[in-house]
C-alpha cells in the first residue's frame, strides 16, 4: 500500500524529468494564465451584474441582441458547415492530388490566418458588392450577397477554410493506404469506402475542424462588417452590437451580450467536443470509455 | 482456386528512373495447395501478392485465377481474402462490424439478413477462438488477436484462395509459431489455396507445401523442402534457406580439393574438372586429428550441439559436432572432412548423378593417401 505520502509525490514530476526547471515552469504559466485568461473571464461574468440585476435583467429582454446573437450563430454555423465539404476535398487534394503549384495553393490557404480581417472584409465588400466582379453577375441571377446575412456567411466561410483544411490535412496523410486497399478487396466500392472508411476516419478531424471555424466565426468581426450591412434584425452580428452598445455608453448592455456571447460559445463547444468522442470511438483510445 | 501466373514483369519509373520490381515471373498454384514466397526484402514477394490481388497493375504478362484472366478486373472482382502486414483493420469499427464489413458492402439484393450476417460474424469469431471480443475495437486488441480479426475479416466472403502479406511480422516468438499451426490447420479445414509472403525461411519450410524463393524480382527456384536442401538451385538458395558454408576449391579427376588449407579433399564422382564451390550446413562436417591441423574453440551449443569456430588461417568458420565427441577433439589440432555438400559453379548447381555428394565419411582419407596423379594435376 502507498503512504499518503508517497500518494502525493506521485503528482509531481519525477526526479530527471526532461523539462527542466518544470515546477518553476509550470507555476509561472499557471499565474500567467490565469491573468490573461482567467481574471478577463471571471471579470465578464461579474461585471454585467453590478449596474444591478434590473439592469440585466432589463438589457436581457432586449429583442435586438437576440437577433444579432441568433443571427452570429446561424451564420457561423452554416459558414462551418459548408466549409466542411470544400476543407475536405482542399486536403485531399493537397495530399492525395500531385497538383501543379500545390506548394502554392499550400501557402494561400493559410492566407485568411494571416491577413488582417479588415482588409478581408473590404475585399469581400467589393468582390460582392452591387457593382463588383461577382456581386454584379449575382445581382442579375437576382441572388444579393452584399448587405445580407449570405454576405456574412461568405465572409465566414473565408476566414474558416482553413480550419478544416489544417485539421483534416495531417490525419489524412497519416491514414494508411491499406485501409483503402482492404476494404476494396472486401468488395466495397468506391463511394462505400469513401463513406464506410475514409470519412469516418477522418471524422474527428473534421469534426475539430468544424468547431474551431464555428468558435472563429462566433466572434468575427472585421471581416463581417464591410459586407453585412449591419441592419440591425437582418445582418448585425453579436460582436458589432456589442460595439454599438459601447459607443452608446451601454455598458450594462454591452457586457450582457458578451456575457451571452460566452455561456452560448461554452455550450456549444462543449457540444462540439462530446460530438467528437462520440466519433473518435475507437480512433483514439479512451474516446469510447 | 488455382492460380497462375505467366510472365509477369512490374517496372516504375521512380526519382531514380526506371525501377524492375518482377522480371519475368511465372508461377503455377494448384488448387488446394499452401505455398509460401521467401526472400530478401526487395525481392518482390509483396509486390507479386499485391498483383495477384490486383493492387498493383503489371506491366506486362498475365493472372489466371481459377483459368479466367485477371486483366482490367478491380480487386473487389477477384474474391480473393488479403491479409496485410500491417492488418489494416478499420479502427472505427467493432471487431464484430470488421469481420462483417465484406457482407455488409454488398448490394442489397445479394447481402445476407441481418441475423444472417450476424451468425456468419459469431461462427467467424468462435473459429479465430475470440467469441467474446465481437464488441470490443482494434486498440483494445493484442497483436495476434488483431490479425486473426484481420483473417476472419478475410475468410467472411468465403473467398477460395487467401493471400497472406508476412501475417506472422509483427508477433512474438511464441504467439508465432501457435499462430503458424493455426493457420496451416485452416488451410486444411477451409480447402483453400493460400500464398504466404515472408522472409523467414524457417518459417516458410514449416507450414507451407511449396517453397518460392525470390531474389531481385526474379524466383530462383521453386520446390518442396527437400528439393530445395538436396538440389538449392544457386548458392543464394542455399544460403538464405539457412546457416551455410561456403569453400572455394577446383574439381580434379573426380576429386573436390578445397582451395583453403585444413580441409580434406572428398571425391566427387563425374563432375567435369574446373573451379567449383562446395556449399555445407554446419553440421554437415566431420573432424580429422591432424597434429599440422587448424584450432578449434567451443563458442556455444545447443540441442546436444556444440558449436566450434574453426581457425582457418584467412578466415574462421563455425561448424556444428555432437557435444558427445567433444572431449576427444578438446584441444586437438584438426582437419575438416566434408561429409556431403552441393557443389556449384558459375552460381550454379552442378547437375551430377547425385547433386549432393556424400563425400567421404574419410574414416580418414588423408591428403598422403589421395593418388599422386589428382595432386600433380592441381
Amino acid at each position: 500500500m502507498l503512504k499518503p505520502v508517497h500518494a502525493l509525490r506521485v503528482a509531481w514530476p519525477r526526479p530527471g524529468d526532461p523539462l527542466p526547471g518544470f515546477r518553476f515552469a509550470l507555476i509561472t504559466t499557471v499565474f500567467w494564465i490565469g491573468l490573461i485568461v482567467a481574471l478577463p473571464l471571471t471579470a465578464l461574468i461579474i461585471r454585467p451584474w453590478q449596474e444591478g440585476t434590473g439592469a440585466m435583467v432589463a438589457a436581457m429582454q432586449d429583442s435586438r441582441m437576440f437577433a444579432a446573437l441568433r443571427i452570429s450563430f446561424t451564420t457561423a454555423f452554416l459558414a462551418a458547415l459548408l466549409d466542411v465539404p470544400l476543407g475536405i476535398i482542399l486536403a485531399w487534394s493537397l495530399v492525395r492530388a500531385h497538383l501543379p503549384g500545390r506548394r502554392v495553393v499550400d501557402a494561400l490557404i493559410d492566407l485568411p490566418f494571416a491577413i488582417p480581417t479588415a482588409v478581408t472584409g473590404i475585399t469581400l465588400a467589393t468582390l460582392y458588392g452591387p457593382q463588383g466582379w461577382l456581386g454584379a453577375p449575382l445581382k442579375y441571377l437576382g441572388i444579393s450577397v452584399a448587405y445580407t446575412a449570405t454576405g456574412i456567411v461568405v465572409a465566414l466561410m473565408f476566414v474558416g477554410l482553413p480550419f478544416i483544411v489544417r485539421s483534416v490535412e495531417p490525419v489524412l496523410r497519416e491514414f494508411p493506404p491499406e485501409l483503402e486497399e482492404a476494404a476494396g478487396l472486401l468488395g466495397a466500392r468506391p463511394w462505400q469506402i469513401l463513406t464506410r472508411v475514409a470519412l469516418p476516419t477522418l471524422m474527428p478531424a473534421i469534426v475539430s475542424g468544424f468547431g474551431l471555424a464555428f468558435a472563429r466565426g462566433i466572434g468575427e468581426y472585421g471581416s463581417v462588417i464591410f459586407i453585412a450591412g449591419n441592419q440591425p434584425f437582418r445582418s448585425e452580428i453579436a460582436p458589432l452590437l456589442i460595439v454599438v452598445r459601447l459607443q452608446e455608453f451601454d455598458y450594462a448592455g454591452a457586457t450582457s451580450i458578451a456575457f451571452v456571447l460566452l455561456v452560448a460559445s461554452s455550450v456549444c463547444l462543449a457540444g462540439v467536443a462530446w460530438l467528437r468522442r462520440r466519433v473518435a470511438r475507437g480512433l483514439i483510445a479512451g474516446a469510447d470509455s | 482456386m488455382s492460380v497462375r501466373v505467366e510472365d509477369l514483369t512490374r517496372s516504375v519509373t521512380g526519382s531514380k528512373g526506371e525501377k524492375t520490381l518482377l522480371q519475368d515471373v511465372s508461377l503455377d498454384v494448384p488448387n488446394g495447395e499452401f505455398v509460401a514466397l521467401v526472400g530478401p526484402s526487395g525481392a518482390g514477394k509483396t509486390t507479386l501478392l499485391r498483383a495477384i490481388a490486383g493492387l498493383d497493375p503489371a506491366t506486362s504478362g498475365q493472372i489466371m485465377i481459377d483459368g479466367r484472366a485477371m486483366q482490367g478486373l478491380a480487386p473487389r472482382e477477384r474474391n480473393v481474402g488479403f491479409v496485410f502486414q500491417n492488418y489494416a483493420l478499420f479502427q472505427h469499427l467493432t471487431v464484430a462490424k470488421n469481420i462483417s464489413f465484406g457482407l455488409d458492402v454488398l448490394p442489397r439484393a445479394q447481402r445476407p439478413s441481418r441475423t444472417e450476417i450476424a451468425q456468419k460474424v459469431s461462427d467467424l469469431l468462435q473459429l479465430i477462438r475470440l467469441p467474446d471480443l465481437g464488441s470490443a475495437y482494434p486498440y483494445r486488441l493484442s497483436g495476434g488477436q488483431r490479425q486473426r480479426v484481420a483473417l476472419a475479416r478475410a475468410l467472411a466472403r468465403r473467398p477460395g484462395l487467401l493471400l497472406l502479406d508476412e501475417p506472422f511480422g509483427a508477433l512474438d516468438p511464441v504467439v508465432r509459431r501457435a499462430v503458424r499451426t493455426w493457420i496451416r490447420s485452416l488451410h486444411e479445414q477451409l480447402g483453400l489455396t493460400t500464398i504466404l509472403v515472408t522472409h523467414d525461411q524457417e518459417e516458410a519450410l514449416d507450414v507451407a507445401d511449396r517453397v518460392v524463393v525470390m531474389q531481385d524480382g526474379r524466383i530462383m527456384q521453386d520446390g518442396n523442402a527437400d528439393t530445395l536442401e538436396i538440389r538449392p538451385a544457386t548458392p543464394f538458395v542455399m544460403e538464405f534457406l539457412g546457416e551455410s558454408l561456403c569453400f572455394a576449391g577446383q574439381i580434379s579427376r573426380g576429386w573436390f580439393l578445397a582451395d583453403e588449407a585444413h580441409i580434406e579433399p572428398f571425391q566427387v564422382a563425374d563432375q567435369e574438372a574446373g573451379p567449383a564451390v562446395a556449399m555445407i550446413r554446419p553440421y554437415e562436417v566431420t573432424l580429422v586429428p591432424e597434429a599440422e591441423g587448424s584450432s578449434l574453440k567451443r563458442t556455444g551449443g545447443r540441442y546436444g550441439m556444440a558449436r566450434l569456430l574453426v581457425d582457418l588461417g584467412a578466415r574462421s568458420v563455425e561448424i556444428l559436432r555432437p557435444e558427445a565427441e567433444m572431449p576427444a577433439v578438446d584441444g586437438t589440432k584438426v582437419n575438416l572432412a566434408i561429409s556431403s555438400a552441393r557443389l556449384f559453379r558459375d552460381g550454379h548447381l552442378l547437375h551430377g548423378k547425385d547433386p549432393v555428394v556424400s563425400a567421404v565419411t574419410a574414416e580418414n582419407i588423408r591428403a598422403s593417401e589421395i593418388p599422386a596423379h589428382v595432386l600433380s594435376a592441381n
